[in-house]
């Protein structure tokens, strides 16, 4: 029987592999978008895994706010990288460091 | 009697801001017309203000003009004390103040500063006479103050001439560490009196002496002797007594014209006339009168051998002011006051011929002043020759001239002064010290007066040829001015000496304890009138040494003008003491000034470079910025350590939110 804690542990893989994938990619800045695509997608298992599990399904009413939201932020995102791109000639993560002190 | 005074006083004033703001406007004419107009009335209401004391027995006035500001019972006034004293001080100054703006007219007739000149002169009057005039300690600071920043503008009134801008700046100086003394002097007088005001301040002088101050703990000293000393100390940098002398030697970078008139007859006597005012006070402390007669003796007798050595005619001139400034405090120092006021005004008038005499030469040689380049003028200038005779007479106290009077009776009083009749073997020390130095100073005296007359007036023409081609007599407002000084000098002393030093002309305006009068003793016993007195000169030292001094002056530099040049090399050491002034322009310059400087220059580099803006300013900005640069190497920039961050800072609040709260 796969019960909530299977849900929850596989939403904190996830999360944490998400997170994993920002920190380590150094190289695309479209790979640190789909993490943080992920990262969300991550909360909305917790989310639904919840809301079945408390019977209330305001929860996952919040799913489908959080996937319009994370589209309209991808589509944005995109767009910055592609102005990003047309500037720099470049994508990758390492050399991004104008904010360097 | 009022009115008198304001006019007096408001004259001159009003005749200096004329000249000085509109002096474009009304031209030089102008500017000389409004000047001696305005001195002129001063002079002759002085005069008249004199006769109606003197003679029409109009009693001495103190009145009070203006209150400026009352605080805790201190009266800060504006007033006039009008009493004998004051009087012939104000005939003085206005006098020769008159003679010196009638006289300029000629000495500065192509100089582009002509209106400036004449607005200076004229304030300088009026400061002087709220000097001498003033009833309270408050206007006397005022005008002491005043006549030496006049005397500073005049000094560097020729403002291009780097000599004069430091000379100008030296007096300025120097005075101000007299000054400083002056100044708590008063402050003295108002902590123990509570009052500014003459009259009051006499009146409990007595309840002062009786008090002690302990400056350093441990120590108490007498108030009086205190207040006295400190007041002194102002009249030793204004009436230029050794060791603050030095300023007035340097003083004659200025025209001569204001040498006559500030740094020979009236500023500088600013100093005498103040002790004789403070009598009240000084009477009651000797050690203060001790004080007072050692310097005046320093200062008249090694002053008077600096005179021997100098080569500039206004400087000679300017050595024997001081030596002669020395005998009047050596007269204040033996309780002879009305002795030190009568030699002040012969003085007033023969000095400042003297002055006005070398001006003359001065503008015959084309502004040369070096007397080795002068010589047998007198055919060439026969009225300057004159009346610089007379002059020279005078001061070294030729039998008759006014001069001899007044030094006479001065030496005469210093000798039987109280000091001579004291058994404390240190009073005697002081009257030995006191009564050489005047009697040894008056061979001094005649030795570079006439070195002087003989090298400029007599001897070979050293001149060169050019200026030789120009020689003539000066103009008439030159020589009017010399003849009209040349009158009192010669023989104002047969009518004031009697009156003024032993019928008690100054009558309360000058008090001496019976104990130290002197010039009472003196009366009947040494002083049977003037023509006794020049009857008898073969029975005092005095002439002899006169006389000795003259006849060294013509040996040395009319018969043989070789030995003083032998005399230079063989005690080149004495000469070069001299010729050095006794390194006391060192002293001032590198010692005082010069440790002024240095500290200066050490609070700047140590304490205002290095600490305040090394150490506590930059240092700050210094230390912010080490810190920060130790912090920036936190901000890579990469997006991906900060979002490490994030997730440590995430962990570790969500860590302490389970864990620990």
């Amino acid at each position: 029987m796969i019960g909530l804690e299977h849900y929850l542990t596989l939403a904190a893989m996830l999360f944490v592999l998400s997170i994993a994938g920002i920190i380590v990619n150094r190289r695309n800045l479209i790979l640190l978008l789909m993490c943080i695509e992920l990262m969300l997608l991550a909360v909305n298992y917790n989310f639904i895994a919840f809301s079945r599990y408390l019977g209330d399904e305001t929860g996952q009413v919040f799913v489908f706010f959080i996937l319009t939201v994370a589209a309209a932020e991808a589509a944005i995102g995109l767009a910055i990288l592609v102005v990003l791109f047309r500037n720099r000639r470049s994508i990758a993560v390492q050399e991004l460091n104008t904010l360097k002190g | 009697m009022y009115n008198y005074y304001l006019t007096i006083v408001l004259a001159p004033l009003a005749a200096a801001i004329i000249a000085g703001l509109a002096g474009k406007k009304i031209g030089r004419a102008g500017a000389h017309w409004v000047t001696i107009a305005g001195v002129g009335t001063a002079c002759l209401l002085s005069l008249l203000v004199l006769k109606n004391l003197f003679w029409g027995g109009a009693e001495a006035e103190n009145i009070s003009v203006y209150t400026w500001a009352v605080t805790d019972g201190l009266h800060m006034e504006v007033g006039f004390l009008v009493d004998r004293l004051t009087a012939l001080m104000m005939c003085v100054v206005t006098f020769v103040s008159l003679m010196v703006h009638i006289y300029t007219i000629g000495y500065m007739h192509d100089d582009p500063g002509y209106q400036r000149f004449f607005s200076y002169i004229s304030l300088f009057t009026f400061a002087m006479l709220m000097l001498v005039m003033s009833n309270n300690f408050l206007q006397l600071f005022f005008g002491w103050e005043a006549v030496g920043l006049v005397s500073y503008l005049l000094i560097g009134f020729w403002y291009k001439k780097e000599t004069a801008i430091f000379a100008n700046l030296k007096a300025f100086l120097v005075n101000r560490v007299g000054d400083f003394g002056f100044i708590l002097g008063i402050a003295g007088v108002v902590m123990f009196t509570g009052s500014l005001d003459y009259a009051e301040v006499f009146a409990s002088a007595d309840k002062v002496a009786a008090q002690n101050i302990e400056i350093f703990s441990g120590t108490p000293w007498n108030a009086m002797t205190v207040i006295c000393i400190l007041l002194f100390i102002g009249a030793m940098g204004k009436s230029a007594q050794a060791p603050l002398h030095v300023w007035l030697p340097d003083s004659m970078e200025g025209p001569t014209p204001i040498s006559a008139l500030i740094h020979a007859a009236t500023m500088v006597t600013a100093g005498i006339f103040m002790v004789a005012r403070m009598s009240p006070l000084f009477e009651l402390s000797t050690a203060a009168l001790g004080f007072v007669i050692i310097i005046g003796a320093i200062t008249a007798f090694f002053m008077g051998l600096l005179g021997i050595v100098q080569n500039d005619i206004k400087r000679v001139v300017a050595y024997s002011t001081l030596s002669q400034l020395g005998y009047m405090t050596v007269a204040l120092g033996a309780s002879a006051y009305s002795a030190a006021i009568f030699h002040l005004m012969t003085h007033a008038f023969f000095k400042a011929l003297l002055f006005l005499a070398a001006g003359s030469v001065i503008i015959a040689m084309h502004h040369e002043q070096d007397i080795r380049k002068m010589g047998g003028l007198k055919k060439y200038m026969p009225i300057t020759y004159w009346t610089a005779l007379i002059g020279s007479l005078a001061l070294i106290g030729f039998p008759g001239s006014s001069g001899f009077f007044s030094k006479d009776l001065l030496i005469e009083a210093v000798k039987d002064s109280h000091w001579h009749e004291s058994v404390l073997l240190g009073d005697q020390v002081t009257y030995w010290i006191a009564y050489l130095s005047v009697l040894l100073g008056v061979f001094v005296t005649a030795l570079y007066s006439f070195r002087m007359f003989f090298l400029v007036f007599h001897g070979k023409e050293r001149m060169s040829a050019e200026t030789k081609s120009h020689l003539h007599e000066t103009p008439a407002v030159v020589t009017v001015p010399l003849i009209l000084l040349a009158i009192p000098s010669a023989i104002i002393g047969w009518f004031t000496a009697d009156a003024v030093l032993f019928d008690g002309y100054f009558g309360d305006a000058i008090q001496v304890k019976a104990v130290h009068d002197v010039l009472a003793d003196l009366d009947g016993s040494f002083w049977h009138g003037p023509a006794a007195l020049v009857m008898h000169i073969y029975a005092s030292p005095v002439f002899y040494l006169a006389a000795l001094g003259v006849l060294t002056a013509w040996f040395l530099y009319l018969k043989r003008p070789d030995i003083p040049e032998t005399i230079k090399t063989k005690f080149s050491g004495i000469y070069n003491l001299l010729d050095r002034k006794y390194y006391f322009d060192d002293l001032w310059i590198k010692g005082f000034a010069g440790g002024g400087r240095a500290m200066g220059q050490f609070l700047w580099k140590k304490g205002d470079e290095l600490i305040i803006d090394g150490f506590i300013v930059n240092g700050t900005a210094r230390t912010v910025g080490r810190l920060a640069g130790v912090m920036r190497q936190i901000q890579t920039g990469y997006l991906y350590t900060y979002a490490f961050a994030m997730i440590i800072g995430l962990t570790a609040l969500l860590g302490w939110l389970i864990w620990v709260r």
